[in-house]
């Protein structure tokens, strides 16, 4: 039970996908115009998080390793499309504000990433309340971005009018456009740089680290074999290096002690 | 209708910016931006993937998706037609056409995840669904042409902007990524200016 909690737990705070993993970066930016969006977007995401990971759990010792990840896009895809057709159906008008980006949750690097570092190394059932704490991680992230945006660009709080109601008061638009977004953003990074806040953009190159691991050459949910096989390699060279190294440090001593042992003899 | 299409190239290059306006394709906007040279790469391989990506896709749409009527499983089938046609890209590359192969080579495998790709795909059936055949495809690939040139243009820039605000004295906390938000957010007002343009 304790273990399953602590899978639930992780996803909300401790390794937040939008804070602290920076996973997922553009529906971050381009939904949360709204509160409302934010939560839209996040149930979605959530609702195909639970499942394809519950499903690559149960399905992770069937897969053969080498198309594991067409085998992953696969669920992942099926699963949007039944939350694409769900939300058309039943909630035409988030269905509408969102767009395109339903369908986007498909190259959603926070479900990818999932599946590749944990559902296909746990239990169906584990693996299910991961999905369920990063997505809820994820919909309480992007509501207070789209909180945040909402208050200062239109002056509303989900739709209610607050900041509108002072005679007089112009919301500043800018933060419900796009360059709103860059902006909120980049001040949530500083300010977790700010008060070292666990996050991957304040690592020792800190550029290197966002959005998906931004780098991609480094990405290990990188779709492609190649790839994979390319940061392997470099692992398997840094660690050979690394134990060159050892073994010459080793040596080095050896020769230092049988010298001082020939001098002392002497 | 060519003056239609070149409306078309230069509004989905500059006025809907792919980056700036909507949001696609921001990984590799904020992760392979330091070095000119290498924004130009990886903008190149986007060109190349994304108009034949939508080529492809709409074709798959037209001959098999929309006759069967199976379109609800446009998700589905374009995310393995990507993934399998920037395999074949980078294999045929490899093989017939070496020195272009060594130059984009290295960034044909991350462009999979790059989200644009399929909302360029995505897009292009949703926009032309009502074109007939031919007119759909032509639309489709000017479409994927403009998008991805947008792309290039602005990782470029971001890079040569990057570059020049390296050694620049930031206040601490805003050092590394907060900075390139702050100047991704600057050129995205910039872009806003186009919208007058068209």
């Amino acid at each position: 039970m304790k273990k399953y909690l602590s899978a639930l737990t992780n996803g909300l705070i401790k390794e937040n996908p939008t804070f602290v993993l920076m996973l997922g970066m553009c529906p971050t930016l381009a939904v949360t115009t709204s509160a409302i969006n934010g939560i839209g977007m996040g149930l979605s995401t959530t609702a195909v998080l639970m499942m394809s990971n519950l499903f690559i759990g149960l399905l992770r010792n069937i897969i053969p390793d080498k198309v594991r990840i067409p085998a992953f896009i696969v669920i992942i895809a099926s699963f949007v499309t039944v939350v694409d057709l769900l939300l058309q159906a039943f909630v035409p008008d988030v269905y509408e504000a969102l767009g395109i980006y339903i369908p986007l949750i498909v190259v959603n690097c926070i479900i990818f990433g999932r599946a590749e570092a944990f559902a296909s190394k746990n239990g169906p059932v584990i693996s299910f309340f991961d999905g369920i704490g990063m997505g809820l991680g994820f919909t309480g992230a992007i509501t207070i971005i789209g909180l945040v945006r909402e208050f200062l660009g239109a002056g509303t709080l989900f739709g209610v009018e607050v900041l509108t109601k002072i005679p007089g008061y112009t919301p500043a638009a800018i933060f419900i456009m796009a360059p709103g977004a860059f902006f909120v953003l980049a001040v949530l990074t500083a300010l977790q740089n700010k008060f070292k806040a666990p996050s991957a953009t304040n690592t020792e190159q800190g550029c290197d680290t966002i959005a998906c691991g931004g780098n991609c050459a480094k990405c290990a949910g990188s779709l492609f074999v190649s790839n994979k096989e390319i940061i392997e390699k470099a692992k398997a060279e840094q660690e050979a290096k690394k134990a060159a190294e050892k073994a010459a440090k080793a040596e080095a001593a050896k020769a230092a002690k049988a010298a001082s042992i020939k001098k002392t003899e002497e | 209708m060519i003056g239609e299409l070149i409306l078309l190239l230069v509004g989905a290059a500059l006025v809907n910016n792919v980056i700036l306006s909507q949001f696609l394709g921001l990984c590799p906007f904020l992760g392979v931006s330091r070095r000119v040279e290498t924004a130009a790469g990886m903008g190149a391989a986007v060109i190349f993937v994304i108009t034949i990506a939508s080529a492809v896709c709409s074709a798959i749409y037209l001959l098999i998706l929309e006759p069967a009527h199976l379109t609800y499983l446009n998700t589905i089938v374009f995310i393995l037609v990507i993934a399998a046609l920037v395999q074949l890209v980078e294999m045929i590359l490899k093989k017939m056409m070496k020195s272009l192969y060594n130059a984009l080579g290295i960034y044909l495998p991350l462009i999979t995840t790059n989200c644009a790709v399929l909302g360029v795909a995505l897009l292009n059936v949703q926009k032309y669904a009502d074109y007939t055949g031919g007119k759909m495809m032509v639309f489709s690939i000017v479409n994927g042409l403009g998008t991805s040139a947008g792309f290039c243009i602005a990782i470029v820039l971001m890079a040569g902007i990057r570059e020049r605000i390296e050694n620049n004295d930031i206040t601490s906390s805003f050092r590394g990524q907060p900075i390139v938000l702050v100047t991704a957010g600057l050129m995205a007002i910039a872009f806003c200016g186009f919208a007058g343009v068209i």
